[in-house]
């Protein structure tokens, strides 16, 4: 099977997440091409064909001229499978190159057998098998699904170029918000979730976290809830922990924060949904009204 | 200035799922629905540009399905929409991305909104496609993920959620099209009176199959639990009983409880 590997390059640097697609090529036994608006000063280490657009003249992101790029190196290529990561990159230009080609796209891929591909859905909950009904595809791999892979060798290295207009214009990045809690060295991290149904109940978690001599994390709903601010943030969009002890309270578990969390040293979870993909990683899923179990735990511990 | 605001309604995340007779996808019964969270940002920014333009813009709410969605369709008119269109698919679920981006565009292709508004993804389908879809086929720009919204003189000024809390911002003319984030605004509750006034606001009814004969482009299958991958147990009981057990596996298994 022909793949074109869509790598990402943000700021004048290749994105770790490229070696990532190259797992995913060797997974499926795929002859892959690599596609990149990068730098031709530094060409990634590779030994197929690398269509590379220039990046100083076809800047960060923008989501036309790079489309029209990529189909340039589709047309040029004819591969089987376009092959993106779900990212901000990529969940964006998928679909404008599936929608230019009438390609079916299967998004945010973790698994595969055969053509069909297996992906998360009801919140990572439940999974499904999504299997294209045209010849040629577009899929976007889940970021951490497929180990990265370092590869050896030099590109042979085809130029693209366009001009296609901007319909989009980058203004600039804005960097993280600095942090005030690094839970990155906390040994034991309890987080709160959307379970804990209020902001007053922020502080039964707080007191477990201090009775666990821990530091207190949530999840992304608790902080856009305004409940909590944002240096407390646990996921691919806050801080990535790995303490020995992690406790859950009423965290259902969204791909997004298991990627923040899931190589803790042991995952405690406390949740009243049985069901919840938070069970998929936790070592302990205790199905429970927190309201209850937490404090009572909290006077166990003090 | 003519707005148009898509929404989805999914059940409630917190439901026990289990597959339908063919595992293409979830059984609806004894499922409570509401509307997608993601698009709840959606039809707030939507109101909110609204009250900024002083009240001059004309919103319209679409949602496509069997006649539950009109529940959504009802929150999003007390919330502020003007409007709605009821594009009528009883068997919703066997619409793949690409014939519901087809079927809005259909609708959408003569109606010369100036703004699309749409959720970033649904909760339920998660495939995050139909909004840039509708885009393209539209031909109008489109930018996705937004944290940040503002509109001045036909520009939008968006900001994007990108990886590791870093963000980007992006201009581009209107038309166009924005896939709205968690945490772009704070949904607001509809009011009682809100509730009432847009009992009056009228809701067209169209079906699907008349905007669009489009053939799916996936197929789906096997909607099942995910193999449990680790080696996790499940405790119930009583809260004592677990407070117990939970101390017993914690001084067993980690260093951090002596």
């Amino acid at each position: 099977m022909k793949l074109l590997l869509v790598g990402e390059y943000r700021e004048g640097r290749l994105l770790d997440t490229t070696a990532e697609l190259l797992g995913f090529a060797a997974a499926i036994s795929g002859d892959a091409s690599l596609f990149l608006v990068g730098s031709a000063e530094a060409v990634p280490a590779f030994s197929g064909t690398l269509y590379l657009a220039d990046a100083k003249v076809y800047g960060e992101y923008n989501p036309e001229v790079h489309k029209q790029l990529l189909l340039k190196a589709v047309q040029e290529e004819n591969p089987d499978l376009v092959v993106f990561v779900h990212s901000s990159y990529g969940w964006d230009l998928a679909p404008r190159v599936a929608a230019s080609l009438k390609l079916a796209q299967v998004s945010e891929v973790i698994g595969f057998a055969g053509n069909a591909y297996e992906v998360g859905c009801c919140n990572a909950k439940m999974h499904r098998n999504v299997t294209p009904l045209t010849s040629k595809a577009v899929i976007t791999i889940q970021a951490g699904a497929f180990p990265a892979l370092q590869v050896e060798g030099t590109p042979s290295v085809k130029v693209l170029s366009t001009d296609a207009a901007s319909t989009t214009e980058f203004m600039g990045y804005e960097p993280a918000e600095a942090r005030d809690v690094n839970l990155a060295k906390a040994e034991i991290v309890v987080s709160a979730g959307r379970g804990i149904g209020k902001k007053e109940n922020i502080e039964l978690i707080r007191s477990l976290a201090k009775a666990f001599g821990g530091e207190l994390g949530a999840s992304r709903p608790v902080v856009d809830a305004g409940w909590i601010d944002h240096g407390h943030q646990v996921g691919s969009t806050g801080q990535t922990v790995t303490p020995k002890l992690y406790v859950a309270c009423g965290i259902s578990g969204s791909i997004q924060h298991l990627a923040g969390m899931k190589k803790s040293g042991f995952i405690l979870a406390i949740n009243k949904d049985k069901d919840a993909p938070i069970g998929e990683v936790a070592d302990v899923l205790v199905v429970a009204d927190l309201l209850q179990f937490v404090p009572a735990l909290t006077a166990k511990l003090s | 200035m003519k707005i148009l605001v898509c929404i989805k309604q999914v059940p409630d995340m917190e439901s026990h799922f289990r597959p339908n007779g063919s595992a293409t996808w979830f059984d609806e019964s004894d499922l409570a629905f509401r509307m997608n969270e993601y698009d709840e940002y959606a039809v707030e920014e939507a109101v909110r540009l609204k009250e900024q333009l002083g009240g001059a813009p004309e919103i319209t709410v679409l949602s496509i399905g069997p006649d539950r969605v009109i529940e959504a369709i009802k929150k999003a008119l007390a919330i502020g929409c003007d409007c709605a269109v009821h594009i009528k698919e009883p068997d919703v679920a066997s619409k793949e991305p690409w014939q519901i981006a087809s079927m809005i565009a259909a609708y959408a292709r003569s109606k010369q909104f100036d703004l699309v508004f749409t959720g970033m993804q649904s909760q339920d389908r998660g495939s995050a496609q139909v909004g840039v879809l509708v885009a393209e086929l539209l031909g109008i720009p489109s930018t996705t993920t937004l944290v940040g919204f503002a509109w001045a003189d036909g520009v939008v000024t968006a900001t994007r959620e990108l990886e590791g809390g870093v963000k980007s911002k992006v201009r581009l003319k209107t038309p166009a099209l924005v896939t709205c984030q968690l945490g772009l605004n704070s949904p607001r509750y509809p009011t009682l009176p809100n509730i009432m006034k847009a009992r009056k606001k009228e809701i067209t009814t169209l079906q699907a199959g008349e905007l669009s004969s489009e053939k799916p482009l996936t197929g789906s299958a096997a909607f099942r639990h995910p193999e449990k991958r680790g080696s996790g147990v499940v405790l119930e009981g009583s809260v004592d009983e677990l407070v117990e057990k939970v101390l017993v596996i914690l001084k067993d298994k980690t260093a951090v409880l002596r």
